[in-house]
């Protein structure tokens, strides 16, 4: 069946997940349903202990078994060893059958691809994956379908009950022995724990794992004792180099400052950049020049704004010491000065991902978002975007907040260069739509800046504005007219993963990578 | 007759290691005057024939959308130049800067193979802009002869490195180991009607610097710069971009001139200043200038 | 024209290609490994193929790793690499069989 993004989506992967095409952004308005709820076990007994001597053990008392699910969050990126340390237990004892639903898995968490390989782990579900698990599903390795979904779209299939948690491990920089668990102070900072939020109200069993017990209480919690079962003491649980780097860099890369400076101009050209305004940026090159060159305006004209959302770096919390932000509202932090700032402003605050993203709650923080700024692997002439899977076929990305960010906001703009390499960033066909055309409004490219015809509203008030507007086939046709006409990239048959609509319905199916042959 | 091009805007001259397809694929994004395709120092001295092939089929295939496409040479003390020259005229490049020039002989030398090489290849007579690199001594005291060498000359850079060796000194950051090479080049370039560019400035953490030196050499009378990164490019075009006051004095200079020549006045004053003949010519580069900057609006 | 030795030219950065060629057993043995491959692998196979028909090339075995190189590049890689098997490196042909 053909969906509203125009994908095949074939008969059996409907059938086989009970999932309904794509249909339109904001079908599921107005929805009525009823949340899920997990299993409780009660503590009354004050002389119980919640602490369990090691992994193992604590695996042995939730009745780890065959077929279960469990969670992980991703706010230790590429530092992160709780997975693996998890896993690798599981592994020892035996289990098979197990899906993972994380937050999100990167390269730090390739040492799991043996387990997928020998059935340990059979279902992935997360926003995306990179490094070695990406090949493992695009090669076939997976036994189930993976499931790719939006930072939004998991808190709604963990609160709709389309996917129970038996356990969720929550890796928790510090916690005392109740379970109260905090992302600041010990060895491993990451500053907040919004995605980890949700799976510690639906899940079954809860595990904290820290490396850093301290005195009871600890609060104010990010997750409270409330639905905390054990609390596991490790060595380690994350590298802390790799959870925070340093600040980057303002870029020094004049493609991307020039990007930067075209999206500044569109920002402070249409009727949204007023005071008061909410805005969202990702941690590229360009986005964060963004940021930079938009608060200089700011300044010279006095326009603060209200909401600074999303992941936060560094500048971001520059110009909330500015003063030039209001509130900073978080959910995940991508440098140090960004875990500085949560633990010291007051106006920096943490939210959960359901706060954040959730289209399936009573209203999320992204749909009173004036602005985001985002990038994308590819952008077809239709507008939607691609952020997961990588120009050879293999899947390299994540959806994050991509999608529903770029529904909730009055103007959604995708910074991409042009051209990567000889592969054109605008295109005919995406190879895999994540995002749909009709969430995003405006791309800027290096090449010229293309409005989405939909917003007749925002190309009306650029009339006059000195940027070098463009149709988006005309930017297609500029990179073909380089690089030759692509042809699409050679899949095999077999559907390995599905991208998830935030609404749960499905966007586009992963194929299976095949080997390039030449067809004469 | 004279080339349309040869007295074209020239603020920003970019060099681009030819030997590198990542970079002369798209310089014109910069929206560089010109870029400078390297034959010379950037390419080693094994790959002299890979840059080659190269340049010549960026020439041909790349549309630099109106950037003007230099090719610096190698010198004439080099076994390459002479197929350097052939490969630039075949492959269409607009001007070919001659390194290491000091005398016109080494001009005409240069125009000499050219010439040959616009017929082998069927281009048109003359159609090849040169200009020259002073990069010694010699070459700065011969700047006069060197700028009056053809009619194909644009005009002279400095090449501050080997002229600082030349000079037993280093480039120093005060500027005062180039301050006679500088001004002796662009009062010979003056004299003989040619176009006059400094030398590069290769520290791109000192952009504050940077800027500095632009203004000096606006103020010394310079066209433009040779320039390493494209970094360089937007603070070029802001110090020789002129203000809005210097622009709409400009104008009323031309329109009063032009008005007061219909009356037979020589002598008037525009904003209490004095005003004559003689500040036509400035008056209508500056408009020029704007207009090439993208922030002329006026009806000249 | 005849590759007489073993000859490489180009290198393996972003966007360029490093092509090799060696003297053939009777025809145009090619392989092509690309970083894009999927997107671009028959217009590369294409130039490559008809750079060497120009260059009169009908005895090789070429082999070509490709990082994205645009095509102006890729017969850049392949006329060099012949030209260096034959050490010709003056009087070339701009223009006639180099286009």
């Amino acid at each position: 069946m053909i969906n509203a993004v125009g994908r095949e989506i074939p008969e059996e992967i409907l059938k086989k997940t009970g999932k309904e095409p794509f249909k339109g952004a904001y079908v599921y308005d107005n929805y009525e349903y009823t949340k899920a709820a997990p299993k409780a076990r009660t503590m009354m007994d004050p002389k119980r202990s919640k602490l369990v001597e090691n992994i193992h053990d604590v695996l042995v008392k939730c009745g780890i078994k065959d077929g279960m699910t469990i969670s992980f969050h991703h706010h230790f990126r590429e530092g992160d060893y709780v997975v693996n340390m998890v896993m690798e237990e599981i592994h020892n004892m035996g289990i098979k059958g197990i899906t993972i639903c994380a937050s999100s898995l990167g390269k730090a968490n390739d040492p799991i691809v043996p387990y997928i390989e020998d059935g340990t782990i059979v279902g992935i579900q997360s926003s995306g994956v990179r490094g070695k698990i990406g090949e493992a599903i695009s090669t076939g390795k997976l036994q189930d379908l993976a499931i790719m979904r939006s930072h939004g779209g998991r808190v709604r299939a963990i609160e709709s009950g389309e996917v129970r948690i038996d356990i969720a491990f929550i890796g928790a920089p510090t916690c005392d022995e109740y379970g109260n668990m905090r992302a600041n102070g010990g060895k491993s900072d990451c500053g907040v724990l919004s995605y980890a939020m949700v799976d510690a109200q639906y899940a079954d069993k809860v595990v904290a794992i820290t490396d850093c017990l301290v005195p009871f209480p600890n609060i104010p919690a990010s997750i409270s004792m409330i639905n905390v079962d054990y609390v596991c003491v490790v060595d380690e649980i994350g590298n802390p180099a790799k959870i925070a780097t340093g600040a980057a860099k303002p870029t020094t890369d004049v493609r991307k400052i020039m990007m930067a400076d075209y999206c500044t101009q569109f920002v402070i050209n249409t009727p949204y950049f007023k005071n008061g305004f909410s805005y969202q940026t990702g941690v590229g090159g360009a986005s964060i020049a963004s940021t930079i060159s938009l608060g200089k305006i700011m300044e010279e004209r006095g326009i603060k704004m209200g909401l600074g959302l999303g992941g936060i770096t560094t500048p971001m919390c520059d110009l909330l010491a500015k003063g030039l932000i209001d509130k900073i509202v978080d959910t995940q932090d991508f440098d140090m000065g960004a875990i500085e700032s949560i633990k010291s402003n007051p106006n920096h605050i943490e939210i959960s991902a359901s706060e954040y993203a959730d289209p399936f709650n009573k209203g999320a923080y992204v749909n009173k978002l004036d602005f985001v700024i985002l990038a994308s692997l590819e952008v077809d002439v239709n507008f939607n975007c691609n952020v997961v899977v990588g120009s050879d076929g293999m899947i390299t990305g994540a959806q994050g907040g991509h999608p529903d960010t770029a529904a909730g906001a009055k103007c959604t703009i995708v910074i991409a260069p042009l051209l990567q390499g000889r592969i054109p960033a605008i295109c005919t066909n995406v190879t895999t739509v994540t995002t749909p055309g009709e969430t995003v409004d405006v791309v800027i490219t290096d090449y010229g800046i293309a409005i989405n015809p939909r917003r007749q509203d925002l190309i009306e008030c650029m009339k006059g504005v000195n940027l070098p507007f463009c149709t988006i086939e005309e930017l297609r046709d500029k990179a073909y007219a380089i690089v030759g006409e692509p042809d699409p990239v050679q899949f095999g048959d077999r559907v390995v993963g599905i991208i998830e609509g935030r609404d749960g319905t499905i966007m586009d199916v992963v194929h299976e990578i095949k080997q390039y042959e030449f067809k004469d | 007759m004279i080339h349309p091009n040869k007295k074209r805007l020239r603020r920003s001259m970019m060099f681009l290691n030819c030997q590198k397809p990542g970079l002369i694929k798209d310089p014109y994004i910069y929206k560089p005057d010109s870029i400078m395709l390297d034959l010379e120092d950037a390419v080693a001295e094994n790959q002299k024939d890979a840059a080659r092939y190269s340049l010549y089929h960026a020439l041909q295939e790349i549309d630099y959308r109106g950037v003007e496409r230099v090719v610096r040479i190698n010198g004439l003390d080099t076994p390459h130049w002479k197929e350097d020259i052939r490969v630039c005229v075949a492959g269409g490049a607009d001007t070919i800067r001659i390194a290491k020039t000091e005398t016109a002989q080494d001009v005409h030398t240069v125009e000499e193979h050219v010439l040959a090489a616009e017929r082998e290849f069927g281009r048109p007579e003359g159609s090849t802009l040169l200009m020259a690199a002073l990069e010694s001594c010699k070459g700065v005291l011969n700047a006069l002869e060197v700028c009056k060498s053809s009619e194909r000359l644009i005009g002279i850079a400095l090449s501050g490195g080997d002229y600082t060796k030349d000079l037993q000194t280093v480039i120093t950051g005060t500027g005062v180991e180039l301050q006679g090479a500088r001004q002796q080049m662009i009062i010979a370039a003056r004299a003989a009607g040619v176009q006059c560019w400094d030398t590069v400035f290769t520290n791109l953490d000192a952009m504050d610097v940077f800027e500095k030196e632009c203004e000096m050499i606006k103020m010394m009378g310079f066209d433009g710069k040779s320039l390493v990164n494209p970094r360089q490019i937007a603070v070029v075009h802001k110090v020789f971009t002129p203000t809005q006051k210097e622009i709409i004095f400009a104008e009323k200079v031309v329109k009063e001139i032009d008005d007061k020549k219909a009356k037979g006045i020589g002598v008037f004053t525009v904003d209490g200043k004095m005003i004559d003949i003689a500040f036509y010519d400035g008056a209508k580069r500056t408009i020029a200038l704007a207009k090439a900057s993208g922030v002329y609006e006026g009806d000249l | 024209m005849e590759v007489k030795k073993a000859a490489v030219a180009g290198t393996l950065e972003s966007s360029d290609a490093q092509v090799t060629v060696e003297p053939g057993n009777g025809s145009i043995e090619l392989s092509i490994e690309s970083s894009v491959i999927h997107q671009f692998g028959k217009q590369i196979r294409k130039t490559v193929l008809e750079t060497l028909d120009r260059l009169d090339v009908k005895d090789a075995k070429v082999n070509v790793v490709d990082k994205g190189a645009l095509d102006c590049t890729l017969k850049a890689r392949v006329e060099c690499a012949v030209y260096r098997s034959n050490d010709i490196t003056e009087n070339l042909p701009w223009g006639g069989v180099i286009k």
